[in-house]
This record gives C-alpha cells, structure tokens and sequence, in this order.
C-alpha cells in the first residue's frame, strides 16, 4: 500500500500537525519507503495466531478506591502557557 | 587524584566509603570535567552543579553517619527522558519547552533513595526517536570516540547517545538510559560502554516521557559490565504506579559477575548473519564465540526465523503507540504553544512548530497505520508477527539455550550527518537491526564491548536473555569483558 | 454484527405521517458515572464542584510519563451493573485508546474499552402504560453490552470574550456505557427504558443516576421506517439530559425524519444536539472532520481479568432488584402488582415503604404511601428523598389507628399536620384533643341530642333504616370526627330501633 499526496494531508490533520505543501510532498515520499519497508509483513503467515496484548504474562495490578491524590491545582497548572485562577485557558473552542 | 572521573562506580564506591575520598570531591571533580568538555561532546543539555554539590554533601554526611546507601555519593547523569522534579525534562524536544516536572521518575527516585548525585540532564534523541542523537533539538552529541588519523565527528549512537557519550568521556559514573529499539545497546556498542536494557516490566516507566509504551524500558548505561549490574539493582523496582511493572524481588546482580559459565548454553542464531554485514561484525562475533566456549560455554545454532519481521513490526507498534502517546503535547498543559486563529489551528501550529521531522514522520506512519480500515492490515498483523517473534524465543529457551549471543550493532559508528543516512529514514533504522527483537519480545539485552574495528571504532557485543534472568547475562557478558578488555577512548576534546 | 429486529409491529406505537404510518426505532447509549470515591485510573476525588482543577491528580492532566492504574471498586461496580441486567460477564476484557484532539481531553485519547468489553448482552423489562384500559405492558429490551471509560473534563465558554476555560476535574471520573439494542419502538418506552436502567443502577449502588448533576447523560439514536420495513438511517442526538428531554428529543426527531422522507428526501446519518428551550433538535456543526479515532489496546494497560470466584463473591452480595422486590410484595405482602410496581418503581420508594410496612400491615402501608404520601408530593411538586413526613411518622399513623386511638379521617389530619408542621404523631394527637371518642356516655348523649332535634328524620329512618347513616355523620359532625364511627352506628341503630 502506498500514500498519496491528499492521504499525507489527511493524516496529518488527523494527528493535528500544519504542513506545508512541500512538507507533504517530502512526507509523502517518506512515507511510501517506510511503508515500503513494513510491506514485507504481508508474506508472514499470521493464521490463528493472537496478536500480542502484553509482553509479559502478568495479570494487571488494580488500585483501591481510596482518595490519595488531587488539591494540588497549583502543580497542575504550574507549567501552563496560559492559565488563570486554576483553569488552563486556550483558544475559545466554538460548539 | 587527579583522575577521580576515571573511577568505576565499585571503585569511587570502595574510596568513599574507605574515606579516602569524598562525595563533594569526586563531583566537583566530574562538574570540571563537564564545563571543560561539554561544549563540544554536547552530552549534557542541562548541569545541575549546584543541586550536584548539595547532593554530594548530603551524600558524604551520610557515609560519615553510616548510612551510606549502596549508590552513595556516586554522580550520576540523567537522560533527558525521566522526569526530574524541577529540573529540565524535556526529551530533547521543543514541544517541552521550559517543563519542569512537579514529580519525579520512579527510577531515579530509587537512584536518590540509594543516595546517587544528579550531575545534570543528558542529551538523547528527540522523543527517544533515532540512532543516531542527531534528532535532538539541542543538537547532536559527538562521540568521544573518532576514528585513527581522523577528525571526522562521530554519532554516539542514539536514542541514548548523551548517555554514552558522558559515560565514555567520564563526565558522569554512568548514566541512566532507555530502549525501546535498541537506544541503551546501540549507543553502548558505538561508544565501548556496557548497556542493558532490562526485561519489560523490571524497571517502572512511571515518569518515564513515553515513546512507545510496550517497549520502552530503562536501564544503564555504564563504564564495565559491573558498574551496569549495581546500577540496574537500584533502579529497578516492583512499583504499583507501573500496573506493567512486575512482582518481582530485584536480586542482586553484581553477585553473578564472576561466576562460572561453565556447561552453559549460547546459542547462535543464523538469521543475525545478514547480508552485506561486514567481515569485521562476522569476525567480532566468532570471536565472541570462542570467548565463551574457552569459558566452558555449549555453543548450539539455533535458529529464530521471524528475525527479519521484527523491524518491519516495530516501525508499526513503536510509532503507531507513540503517535498517541504524543498527543498530549498539544500546548494546553505545558510546553510550547504556538498561538492560532483558533484552537485546531493552535494544535497544529504548535505541533508543527514543537515536534522535530523525524517524530512527525514517526506520528505520521502511526496516526496513518492505526486510522480507518488499515488496522487490520498493519497494526493488527505486526502484533501477531510480534507474538511469532517471541515465540521463536521461546522455543529456543524451551530447547535448553541460556543466553543468545549476537552482535550488537551492524557496523561501528558512522558520521554526524551522514548524506546517505539523512537522505533515506529506512537506512537509519536499519541500525536496530540485532537490538530490536529483544523489545518486542521482552526480553533482557545486554551490549558488551567486544573489541575495536579497523578504524580504531568499538564494536559491541549483544547477549540476549530469558525473561528476568538478568544474572545470566551479567555474568556472561563479564566473561566477555574479562577476554576483550575495556575501552577509552583517547581524549581529543 | 447484524442488528436483529427483534419487536413485532404494534399499531398502538404507530405515527401518523401524511401518507400513512411510521415507527420510530430508537436505540440508547447511556453514560452514567460509576460511584467510586476516587477515578477510574488515578486516585483523585470523583467528588461533584470542587475548586477548578482541585480534583485533578498528575495522571488526570496527562503530564509526561503519567501511567493509569486501575480502581478495583469501578470494576465491581461494572461487574455488578452487568448482574443487574443479566448480562453476560466478560472475564476478560481490553481498555483501548479512543484518540481524538480536545481541550478538555488531555491525554489526546481516552480510554475506553471497544472490542471486548467487561459486559455482554444482558437485558431490561419496562412496564410501558397504562393504555385505555388502564392496562401496564411489559416489554423486554436488549442490552447490547456495557464497558467502562473515562469522562473528560469540562471546557467553559463564556467566561472570556476569546478564550475558553478547561477544567479538569471530571476527568478521568469512571463511566459505564450501557447500550441498549434498538429495541424500542416509542418515546414512551424511551422514557420507561431510561427510569428502569436509572432504578436499576440506584438500587445497585453502582450510579447515583442524577442527571441534572450530569451523572447520567443519554444519546439516543432514532430512526423511522414504515412498519414492517428494514431500519432506515439513524440520526443520533448527543448528551440529553433528562428523561423527559429525550422523550421530547424523540418526539421532535420522529417527526422531523417522517416529514422529510415524505417530503420525498433523505436521512443523513449525523450527530444532532437537542435544544430543551426550543424543543427541538439541530444538526451539530461542521462534517469535515470525519472522526477516524484510530482505537487500539492501550499499552500502558494489561488486560483487565478476573476468574468465577470475584463474579460469584459480587453476585452473593447483590441487593435485592426492582423486578425480585416486586415479585415479594405481590407474592408475601398480597399487594397488587400496580401498587407493588409503583412502590419498586424507585429504590427510595421501596426503601421508604418497606420502613412503614415493617412489622405493620403491608396493604394498609401501601395504600399509606401510595395514595396520601405519594399523592401529597406529587401536588407539592416534590420527590421522596425531600418527603417532610418520615417512615416513622407514617408509621405512627398507621399504629394510632390500628390500637383505635384515633379513627381514620383524623389519621388523614393528622397526615396533613405532620406534613406541615412535623412533630410526634402520638404526641400530637395527645396535645390536640384528636384522640378518637370511646366514652359510650359521651356519644350516647350526642346521639340524643340529635335525634331530639330531628324528628322528622327519626320517622324516616325508621321506615328506611339505610337512612340511619344520616345521624351517623350528624353524630361524628358534632363530635369533631372523634367518635369511634362503629360505636356511633350501633347506639344510633338502637335508639332508633333499628334491627342490625
């Protein structure tokens, strides 16, 4: 499978990244070599086999339902670029 | 004592602790030695001297006390990646710009409880994304190591490249590092250093910048093969904030190094001997061969015969996990923002504008093999391949073989900004070629100098384990050291 | 997966269109917030207005190298929800990350569960009526599965002319998905559907089921067809808060889809927001972004497994469900099944009637609560947790007209007073003279008294001895209704010479 231009575009508004024309038109040509590379995947035979969930075969630890954490909002807004009273501010999201 | 930087770990260990030397000594002398090298090897994009020198007074009351902690005293560089509390974490992106974590790693959390000194933070590739530290918005690092009659620079090998560039230059005791392809083995091979990556799930990942969360694993990067296993014992941990952290007690690894190998099984397998690899890797691997039979190891061909799957089925897990894990960094929280017309417009000026071309081209390979109607073909199929990569080692272990033994890397260190590296991204991972399947299988991975190439390069050795059985691997991979010897390289900067 | 349609056509559900009828089909996904004290993947308060950003931890703000680690009480709570609706218990399911860009989403994805799911189909019976003849229906609906999720934050847009306010409180909260089958077939068994699951998951303990507090939310998917014909294309109306909206949010959006298909257009498959002020429904903005979200197990999570035992242990300490409680209060108490399906209809209903009725006559408690108590909130405009009369009030009532110490209309005074003004029942019957008159000279002499006063009626009576009522009521006039009504009758029944 290869990408082209449009598809380069697509994704990256899906992944939220601005680019240029000719970014894309480079990406573009990355990309089909990568996916030229991973191509090879296709000859393995994968019948009945499980894809892998987790590499080591542990059950999942779990947590109690204690409170142990929070009113720390100072923390949480300690690195923000814009922020006031607490609440992180970005541009007004339009419904 | 003017070499205190040349000090092992178990060797400052053994004057601390004799009194002969102290903390605050050993670190200012190590802080000298990064204000003298460091604009040109590149490897710290952060020093701490200050917090360094109080750690090191704090350090040596304890010894005076007797409460020394098996890492006590002992200056330690941090990879960019693990979170520092209040200290620059940033993994070497513009998209973190200015963060200062309000937490810290639980890794280097257990190296301070052991009483290590933070001397600063290291450079790496961007995100952990490359082989070659040049990915890093701070610029590359340079390897310590060039090559004989030549002043060509030289990549230290990435993602962890600032790890070992510090560590092979003496400008810390060793380093924290981590792998999710291949970045603690590689960079160790190219610079003469000892790298393990652990078996996933021995070190937490909690505050660990995330790359590509099934893969990602810390581990050290350190001057002998010793120094590696006592600091692997402190940063490993069972730690309930890492639900993929396993139960576990940490053994105590420097205890294996020394011990015998004898009636041991190594297995050698024919698919690592791949096409155009050159005659010196051939020749270093036989060699490593006969070290360990000399040793009274059983060496058996086995074969593991979905090696050639594993790059192709990491370049779609590694950037399909890492595609969102990324995505955080979208300038509401913390870092960089770029300001827009509105908020998607932000988003993507700030991404744009924040994440380095090769972790976009790694979001966009991920964000395009996850989306609508190829998962199946790509993620879905690359995870069952990955399931065949692991059984294949299985097998193998099931079959009596204690350890693998591989070479690490496909060639010694090549140039900074290589046109034919730059000019094609698949030449570059290429690198992860012998490393790689030991992530995606889990599995424990030691890289182990293993002798230097025609050019006066080092070549390393990669030894590969069974689940947690990290012990095995240090005391193989001592055997080896013990015949091949250790590696300077000789001071230019 | 095909969708089977598993509901025969019923007429009565029909809607007229201008060229003949249609049925609605609807379908249901439920958010509602799971009770646990702290989130699903993070140890911070679930708890509802704190301080902005107050209940936020490290892992909840998505800051680097954060992992989750998951709360064992939200996944009893799932695991019981799915016994509740009989469903299938999955002893292994997936989290997966759902990626979408969002202010208030921080990690760039949430986590939810998508292939595999905690819970299997299960499935709910509505009562639906009362028709015509005052007849309930009981209908059974499909559920689809349920899986647990984080909720996101909450954006506020009005607090600055151009930036919007995130806070992050709510995120990370544990919710279950229920879904149903689209198995319903009219806004009023939508309605049924949503106080049935809400009852459900009250009596569970597993969702307090406030949706003003945004603890339930739905998204109701409607679609219309002529009867008998495949499913048409669905429209699915986001985040309806309240069961009564989304009665009206169906109502409007079956009537919306009829008069175009009629009007010879088509149903575009969209996302729609319904507008309580304007009862109506509109399009949400802008298609261009196709929503790819680019699910995949979430690699920071093991699977989520459990064995037999942990479901059995769950299962053993279920509380008893609408369904079983009503079943007992018809088979133990003798109720009818309307007044045991109105008791059971709410967990504080039941709870409140099975306080009065302990050790008391459960047909006299049930007429209690269901005609003075449950009809004096609902002209007051109140629900059963705001009751100004306490199960022991009630209770007290019951008693004082039980050992005869006062006579059933003062009972309904004394209701009124106590509604009111509160205080002790026996007590106030004590301090305002209510207490029922047994004193047989007292009564003899205001029987007396009126038969003295009415001669003309005392003729009558004793030709038509049914006329004896009369003086009957004269009596408990005079007395204030504090006589004992049976001792009136038969002094009145004597002294008019009346035989019994």
């Amino acid at each position: 499978m290869s990408v082209d231009l449009a598809t380069v575009k697509r994704v990256a508004r899906l992944a939220r990244i601005a680019v240029s024309e000719e970014e894309a038109e480079r990406m573009t040509g990355e990309l089909n070599g990568i996916l030229g590379f991973v191509e090879q995947l296709s000859e393995v035979n994968v019948d009945g086999v499980e894809p892998m969930t987790s590499v080591t075969p542990m059950r999942m630890k779990t947590r109690e339902d204690i409170v142990m954490d929070g009113d720390k909002a100072a923390d949480v807004v300690a690195n923000a670029p814009n922020s006031d009273r607490d609440f992180f501010l970005v541009p007004k999201v339009v419904e | 004592m003017t070499e205190l930087t040349s000090l092992t770990i178990a060797e400052a260990r053994a004057k601390l602790s004799a009194k002969e030397i102290t903390s605050v000594e050993l670190t200012d002398a190590y802080i000298a030695a990064i204000e003298a090298a460091n604009e040109t090897i590149n490897a710290y994009v952060d020093v701490t001297p200050e917090q360094a020198r109080e750690m090191a007074r704090a350090s040596d009351a304890r010894i005076a006390a007797g409460k020394a902690g098996p890492l006590e005293g002992i200056p330690l560089g941090i990879k960019d990646l693990f979170a520092t509390e209040g200290v620059h974490t940033q993994a070497c992106s513009h998209i973190l710009d200015g963060f200062k974590p309000r937490y810290e790693s639980t890794v280097t959390r257990n190296l301070w409880n052991d009483g290590a000194v933070m001397l600063g933070k290291l450079n790496m590739d961007e995100f952990a994304m490359g082989s070659s530290n040049e990915s890093s918005y701070y610029g590359p690092v340079k390897n310590p190591w060039r090559a004989k009659g030549s002043n060509l620079d030289l990549v230290p090998g990435g993602s962890s490249g600032g790890s070992a560039a510090a560590v092979a230059a003496h400008l810390c005791a060793g380093a924290t590092a981590t792998d999710t392809g291949g970045s603690i083995r590689q960079p160790a091979a190219f610079t003469g250093t000892v790298g393990i990556k652990p078996t996933y799930g021995r070190c937490s990942r909690f505050g660990i910048v995330a790359f590509a969360s099934s893969l990602d694993q810390a581990g050290p990067i350190a001057r002998d093969v010793r120094d590696a296993a006592i600091l692997l014992k402190s940063m490993a941990s069972v730690d309930p904030k890492d639900t993929t952290s396993v139960d576990l007690p940490v053994p105590d690894y420097a205890a294996s190094i020394g011990q015998s190998i004898k009636g041991m099984k190594i297995g050698i397998p024919k698919e690592y001997r791949v096409e155009g690899m050159p005659e010196e890797i051939e020749a270093l691997w036989q060699q490593g061969i006969a070290w360990l039979k000399d040793a009274g190891a059983e060496i058996v061909d086995i074969s593991l015969p979905h090696t050639q799957y594993a790059l192709p089925a990491y370049y779609i897990v590694a950037p399909a996990e890492a595609s969102s894990n990324l995505a955080r960094y979208d300038g509401v929280r913390y870092g960089l923002r770029v300001d827009g017309k509105d908020i998607v417009d932000m988003y993507e000026k700030t991404r744009a504008a924040g994440f380095g071309r090769e972790v976009k081209r790694r979001i966009m390979i991920g964000t395009y093999v996850l989306s609508a109607g190829y998962y199946d073909a790509y993620y879905l199929r690359a995870q069952k391949v990955r399931t065949l990569i692991k059984r294949d080692f299985e097998l193998a272990f099931q079959a009596g073989v204690d350890a693998i033994l591989t070479p690490a890397t496909p060639s010694s260190a090549f140039g900074i900004a290589d046109e034919d590296l730059a000019a094609d991204p698949v030449k570059m991972y290429l690198n992860d070629i012998f490393t790689v399947t030991v992530n995606m299988a889990g599995l424990p991975g030691i890289a182990v100098p293993g002798g230097l190439d025609h050019k006066g390069l080092p070549l390393g050795l990669q030894l590969i384990g069974k689940p947690f059985e990290e012990e095995t691997l240090f005391k193989t991979a001592h055997v080896i050291e013990q015949a091949a010897g250790r590696f300077t390289p000789a001071k230019w900067w | 997966m095909s969708i089977v349609d598993v509901r025969t056509p019923d007429p009565k559900r029909f809607i007229p269109g201008a060229t003949g009828d249609w049925e609605v089909i609807i379908g249901m996904e439920v958010h509602a917030q799971v009770l646990s004290n702290s989130k699903l993947f993070s140890a911070a308060s679930t708890e509802f207005g704190n301080a902005p950003n107050a209940n936020v931890s490290l892992v909840d703000a998505a800051m680097p190298g954060m992992l989750p680690v998951i709360n064992e009480e939200c996944v009893r709570q799932a695991v019981r929800t799915g016994l509740g609706l009989k469903a299938k218990i999955n002893h292994r399911s997936i989290f997966d990350r759902k990626n979408y860009f969002y202010p208030d989403l921080p990690q760039g994805y949430q986590i939810s569960q998508y292939k595999d799911p905690i819970v299997g189909e299960g499935k709910i019976i509505i009562s639906v009526g009362p028709d015509r003849q005052g007849q309930f229906e009981d209908v059974e609906i499909g559920i689809e599965r349920l899986h647990l999720e984080q909720d996101a934050g909450k954006s506020m847009h009005d607090q600055h002319p151009s930036m919007s306010y995130v806070d992050l409180n709510r995120s990370g909260v544990a919710l279950m998905e229920i879904v149903s089958k689209p198995d319903l077939r009219s806004s009023d068994e939508a309605k049924a559907y949503l106080t049935k699951l809400r009852s459900i998951l009250r009596y569970l303990g597993t969702c307090d089921g406030n949706m003003d507090e945004g603890s339930m939310r739905a998204d109701v998917n409607v679609s219309v067809r002529r009867p008998g014909e495949p499913f048409g294309t669905r429209c699915e109306i986001k985040n309806v808060n309240s069961i009564r909206f989304v009665g009206q949010a169906i109502e409007y959006e079956a009537r919306r889809q009829i008069a175009i298909i009629e009007d010879g257009g088509v149903i575009d498959q969209e996302t729609r927001l319904f507008d309580p002020n304007k009862g109506e429904t509109r399009s949400m903005r802008s298609k261009e972004d196709a929503h790819d979200y680019r699910y995949f197990p979430d690699p920071d999570l093991l699977p989520l497994e459990f064995d037999d035992d942990f479901v059995e242990a769950l299962k053993a300490d279920l509380p008893e469900l609408p369904d079983d409680k009503k079943e007992r209060f018809v088979r133990d108490l003798g109720l009818s099944v309307y007044d045991a399906s109105v008791l059971v209809s709410e967990k504080a209903i039941a709870d409140y009637f099975e306080a009065v009725a302990e050790g008391r006559d459960g047909k006299i408690a049930a007429n209690w609560v269901i005609n003075d108590l449950l009809g004096a909130l609902n002209k007051a405009g109140k629900t059963i947790e705001e009751t100004p009369v306490s199960p022991a009030q009630l209770g007290g009532i019951i008693d004082l007209i039980k050992d005869g110490t006062i006579s059933g209309k003062i009972a309904k005074d004394l209701f009124e007073i106590l509604w009111n003004e509160g205080g002790d029942p026996a007590e106030l019957v004590e301090s305002r003279g209510m207490k029922q008159v047994t004193d047989t000279g007292a009564i003899e002499k205001a029987v007396d008294e009126i038969i003295a006063a009415n001669p003309d009626q005392v003729e009558k009576a004793k030709a038509k001895p049914s006329l004896a009522g009369w003086f009957v009521g004269q009596v408990m006039k005079a007395t204030g209704g504090k006589a004992n009504p049976q001792a009136v009758q038969a002094l009145v029944k004597s002294k008019l010479g009346i035989e019994e």
